[in-house]
């Protein structure tokens, strides 16, 4: 893991460090497994087109579980993920190279926490952005 | 457009009632096998002396771990009260509240409603939008994560 990132070295537009992911069907097999989510539009072909999907689909979630290791990997062990959420606008299809990314958007004290506000967003190797979100985190202080 | 609706007001009764709780054990393997499905080699989430060294009692699990671990639960619980006239789905966003890190050796217990309906016309056809809340507590009755997640039928 990086070296552990401090709230007085962040700024607004400072950008959280990439995370690429390139997932084969076997990782969306295995995300179905770890997580109890069988619906086979993100393994069975035939059902995906059939479902009116270009190809077996990544699972929303898994998505959301990568800007969670994009945003843990980021504060470190001293830092702390307060909150964050996505949307998903665009599939992702296996095969594909995709990309978790993040810039800072804000930040400030509150309750003797300091936070940082941060857009994160996963995008494909067309640059699409396929899932949108936002995070709240809160970072430690060199003192 | 009202008589067209598929929102009917067996479904709206159904909004801001709580579930029944469910009860989740949280064990080490799980998590294992979860960090792994996503590709996160985090020793927090595998290695037990690692995070014992960090004031941790066990390993902990990634953010979102409970409440995605509890998908086919919740899937459940929806399914049995709002019965969708579509039977294609899709996941249409999941936001998280974080207060207490989930561990191994806790017990969490979840308690979910359905907060709203929506009705959208989409590039696949009419959409039935469900939105719930989840609210997650550990053994000392202290809530440790809260989501809300968007289910889209069509």
């Amino acid at each position: 893991m990086a070296d552990q990132v401090y709230w007085e070295d962040i700024e607004v537009g400072s950008e959280i460090p990439p995370l690429v992911k390139e997932p084969d069907p076997q990782q969306l097999v295995k995300w179905a497994g770890a997580s109890g989510d069988f619906y086979q539009i993100h393994y069975d072909k035939d059902f995906a087109l059939g479902n009116n999907l270009p190809d077996i689909i990544v699972h929303g979630a898994l998505k959301s579980a990568w800007l969670g290791q994009l945003l843990g990997d980021w504060v470190g062990e001293k830092g702390e993920i307060k909150k964050y959420g996505c949307s998903y606008r665009g599939m992702d299809i296996p095969g594909d190279k995709l990309t978790c990314k993040g810039t800072v958007t804000n930040k400030y004290e509150a309750g003797g926490e300091h936070c940082v506000e941060c857009d994160i967003w996963l995008e494909n190797s067309k640059r699409e952005k396929t899932t949108l979100g936002t995070a709240v985190v809160a970072l430690p202080l060199k003192g | 457009m009202a008589e067209d609706s598929v929102i009917t007001e067996e479904m709206r009764s159904m909004i801001d009632v709580e579930s029944d709780e469910t009860v989740y054990e949280i064990e080490k393997e799980p998590i294992r096998r979860w960090a792994d499905a996503i590709g996160d080699p985090n020793p927090l989430y595998r290695n037990e002396e690692y995070a014992k060294k960090k004031r941790y009692r066990s390993i902990i699990g990634p953010p979102a771990f409970v409440d995605q671990y509890s998908f086919p639960v919740k899937l459940g619980q929806r399914q049995a009260r709002i019965i969708s006239p579509f039977t294609r789905k899709l996941n249409g966003g999941d936001e998280y509240e974080f207060f207490i890190p989930v561990q191994a050796g806790d017990t969490v217990t979840s308690t979910t409603k359905l907060v709203e309906l929506l009705e959208r016309e989409g590039r696949l056809g009419k959409m039935l939008i469900q939105i719930y809340e989840t609210t997650y507590k550990n053994q000392n009755g202290e809530a440790v994560v809260k989501s809300r997640n968007t289910d889209i039928s069509y």
